[in-house]
C-alpha cells in the first residue's frame, strides 16, 4: 500500500501528522513511539518573544471534545530554533513550523527566522484565544491577504495557511489565501466556544471563551474541506476530530491530501502511530490502493455509482 | 510511562463519596517515587482523569488509588469493576531518595491526603519521624486515619467539627511545626499557599492540582508560574510535586 504523498515542501511517507499545539515539540511523545514513523510534525505555535499564555484553567471537557485557551504559550522563536528543532531534525521527520503573531511585522519576523530550519510554514491566522492578531487576521479576507503576501515573500519554504472555521464563508478565505500566494491550506483551527459552571456561575475556562476541538467538530471540518476543495486548487491538510483510520479516509475523500491529529493525542498518546498502522488495511477495505487515489474521492464519484459500491 | 489495561482487584467505599481502587498490572514497576499520578481513560469522556497513586506494591504488582466523587467522571469511575485503561506513572513525585530530614510534617487536605500515604510509609522506612495533619470536611468524609496513626502522630481537623479540631489544617499548623525540619503538603491550592506562608523557613514540598489535557507535558494546560528564568512549570510533568520555593502560588 502506497501511503506516501508529495506536497509543496513536504515529501512524506504517510499522510499523518500531529496537529500544532497538541504535540509540543515532540519530546514527550518520543517516549511513546519513534517520531520518524510520522509523516511530519507540526510544531507548537512560535511567536517572536516567549509568551506565557492565559490564566488557568485552560481546558474544559465537552461532549465529544474539549475547549482550550492556552494562549499560544511558547518559548519564542529563537529558543525553538536553538532548543527544539535540533531534536526533531535528529529524528529525521519533516517539520512544519506554526507561526503566530500580533502584527504583520511579527508574522514576517518569525517566518524569516524560522523558515530556513523547517520544511514548511503553517501560518496561524486562526487562533481564537489571543486578544490581538490570530483570528483577527483569519476572519477578514483582506487582512489575511496582506499578512499572507508578506510572509510568503520572506519565507524560504512553502507557506500553508491555517484557516479559522469562525467565518460565514470559508471559501472566501480560501480564495484570499490562494490569491495571496499560499502553497497550501490547513483546515481547520478550533471553533470559539464556552462552558459555564453552574456551581460558580462563571465560565470554566479562565479566558472565558476557548477553542472547541475533537470529534465534535469533525463534520464541520469535513464540510468546509468539501467546499474549499471545489473552489481552490491548493493542497489541504485536514484536521478536526480525527481518531481513526476511517476518519482519515473521510478527510481524504472530502479533499484533504494529508491530515493532522490534535486533541486525540491527549486521550491516547499512541494515536498517531496506531492510525498509521491501521491506514493500509482501511484503504484496502474501501477499495483504494494508495492514499493518492482517495484524495477528493467524493468529488470524482459519478452519479449513481455509489449504488454499485454499497 | 505506559498505557495499560489494568485489572481491578478491589473497588470499595472508604468514606462518604470516597472510594479505594486497587489495580493490578506491570505499571507498578515504573513508579519512581511516591506522589506520581495516573491518567484514567473511560468510555464517554473525552479527557482522562488524573488521580494520585496513594500506595503501590511491586511484589504483588498493585497500585492503590483513593478518589472522591466530584462530577460525572469520578461518578462513572465508581461503576468500573473489571478493568481500567490507565496511563502512567506520570509526573515527578516526592524525591524520597534525596530527602534528608529527622522529623517530617505531612499536611493533607481532602483528596490531597492519598498521595501522602505512601510518602509517609517510605519516610518511616528511612527512619524519618512523621507527624500528620489531615483535614476533611466532616467525620463522614475522613479516611486513612488508622493507616497514618500507625506511622506517627496524627492531628485531624474537620470543617464542621464532627471529628478532631473544628477548623482547617492551618489552624493547628503553628502548634505542630516547631520540631519538624521539613514539610510535605497536598490539597487545594489555597491550602498549599496558606501552608507555605505559615512555614517560610522550613524546607517543604507541595503537590499541586490543575485541569489537564494531555497529562504528559505537551499541551501547556496545566502551568503554574515559577521563579526560574523559564517562568513556568507544567504540573503534569515538572510536578505535581514541587519544592515550595520553586512555584508562585
Ligand atoms: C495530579 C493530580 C492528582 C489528583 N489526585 C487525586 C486523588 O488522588 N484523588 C482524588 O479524588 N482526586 C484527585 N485529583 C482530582 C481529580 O482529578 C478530579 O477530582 C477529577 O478529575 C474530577 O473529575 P469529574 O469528572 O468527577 O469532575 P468534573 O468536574 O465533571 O470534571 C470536568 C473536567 O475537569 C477536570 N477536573 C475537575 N476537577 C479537577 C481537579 N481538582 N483537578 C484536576 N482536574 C479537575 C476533570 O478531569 C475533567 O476534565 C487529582 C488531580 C490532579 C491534577
Ligand atoms: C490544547 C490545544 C492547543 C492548540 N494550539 C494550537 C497552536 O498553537 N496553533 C495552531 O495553529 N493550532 C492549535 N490548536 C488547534 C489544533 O492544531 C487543531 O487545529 C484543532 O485542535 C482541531 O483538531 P483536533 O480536533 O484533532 O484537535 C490547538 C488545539 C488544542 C486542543
Ligand atoms: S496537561 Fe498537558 S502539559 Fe500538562
Amino acid at each position: 500500500m502506497n501511503l506516501s504523498i508529495k506536497l509543496p515542501g513536504l515529501s512524506i511517507k504517510n499522510p499523518i501528522m500531529p496537529a500544532s499545539g497538541c504535540f509540543a515539540f515532540g519530546k514527550e511523545f518520543s517516549q511513546c513511539y519513534d517520531l520518524s514513523e510520522l509523516g511530519a510534525v507540526i510544531m507548537k505555535a512560535a511567536t517572536k518573544e516567549k509568551r506565557f499564555g492565559n490564566g488557568t484553567p485552560r481546558v474544559a471537557e465537552t461532549a465529544s471534545g474539549m475547549l482550550n485557551a492556552i494562549g499560544l504559550q511558547n518559548p519564542g522563536v529563537e529558543s525553538i530554533i536553538r532548543d527544539e528543532i535540533p531534536f526533531l531534525k535528529e529524528k529525521g521527520v519533516p517539520i512544519m513550523a506554526n507561526v503566530a503573531g500580533r502584527t504583520v511585522e511579527e508574522y514576517v519576523c518569525v517566518t524569516e527566522r524560522i523558515s530556513p530550519y523547517v520544511d514548511a510554514i503553517e501560518l496561524n491566522i486562526s487562533c481564537p484565544n489571543v486578544k490581538e492578531g490570530g483570528v483577527q487576521f483569519g476572519t477578514h479576507p483582506q487582512l489575511a491577504g496582506e499578512v499572507i503576501e508578506q510572509v510568503v515573500q520572506v519565507s524560504h519554504v512553502p507557506v500553508y495557511v491555517k484557516l479559522s472555521p469562525n467565518v460565514t464563508d470559508i471559501v472566501e478565505m480560501a480564495i484570499a489565501a490562494s490569491q495571496a500566494g499560499a502553497s497550501g491550506l490547513s483546515m481547520i483551527n478550533t471553533l470559539t466556544g464556552m462552558k459555564i459552571d453552574p456551581k460558580t456561575r462563571t465560565p470554566v475556562i479562565a479566558n472565558g471563551t476557548g477553542g472547541l476541538s475533537g470529534a465534535a467538530i469533525k463534520p464541520i471540518s469535513i464540510r468546509m474541506i468539501h467546499q474549499v476543495y471545489q473552489a481552490v486548487d491548493l493542497p489541504i491538510i485536514g484536521m478536526g476530530g480525527i481518531e481513526s483510520a476511517e476518519d482519515v479516509l473521510e478527510y481524504l475523500l472530502a479533499g484533504a491530501s494529508a491530515v493532522a491529529i490534535g486533541s486525540a493525542n491527549f486521550k491516547n498518546p499512541f494515536i498517531c502511530k496506531e492510525v498509521i498502522d491501521h491506514l493500509p488495511k482501511t484503504l484496502e477495505r474501501y477499495g483504494f490502493s494508495s492514499v493518492e487515489q482517495a484524495i477528493g474521492g467524493v468529488h470524482h464519484e459519478k452519479a449513481g455509482s455509489h449504488l454499485l459500491r454499497s | 510511562m505506559i498505557n495499560e489495561l489494568m485489572s481491578i482487584l478491589s473497588h470499595e467505599p472508604l468514606a462518604e463519596d470516597t472510594y479505594r481502587l486497587v489495580l493490578h498490572g506491570k505499571m507498578v514497576h515504573e513508579i519512581k517515587e511516591p506522589g506520581q499520578f495516573v491518567h484514567i481513560r473511560m468510555d464517554g469522556f473525552y479527557l482522562r482523569r488524573p488521580v494520585s497513586i496513594s500506595d503501590y506494591d511491586p511484589l504483588n504488582e498493585t497500585i492503590t488509588l483513593i478518589y472522591k466523587v466530584m462530577g460525572d467522571g469520578t461518578e462513572a469511575l465508581t461503576k468500573q469493576n473489571h478493568s481500567l485503561e490507565v496511563l502512567g506513572p506520570l509526573g515527578q513525585g516526592f524525591p524520597i531518595d534525596q530527602i534528608h530530614a529527622n522529623h517530617a510534617l505531612l499536611i493533607g487536605g481532602g483528596v490531597g491526603v492519598p498521595p501522602l500515604y505512601s510518602l509517609a510509609k517510605q519516610l518511616r522506612r528511612k527512619g524519618v519521624s512523621v507527624t500528620s495533619i489531615l483535614g476533611f470536611r466532616s467525620k463522614e468524609e475522613a479516611f486513612l486515619l488508622e493507616d497514618f496513626e500507625a506511622l506517627g502522630d496524627v492531628h485531624i481537623t474537620t470543617e464542621n467539627g464532627t471529628l478532631g479540631r473544628c477548623g482547617r489544617v492551618t489552624d493547628v499548623l503553628s502548634e505542630m511545626a516547631g520540631n519538624c525540619d521539613m514539610y510535605f503538603t497536598c490539597g487545594p491550592t489555597a491550602m498549599l499557599k496558606a501552608v507555605a506562608n505559615d512555614l517560610p523557613d522550613t524546607p517543604g514540598f507541595l503537590s499541586m492540582e490543575e485541569r489537564m489535557g494531555c497529562g504528559i507535558g505537551a499541551c501547556f494546560a496545566c502551568v503554574v508560574p515559577s521563579k526560574d528564568e523559564k517562568g513556568y512549570k507544567r504540573i503534569c510533568c515538572d510536578g505535581p510535586v514541587f519544592r515550595a520555593e520553586e512555584v508562585v502560588l
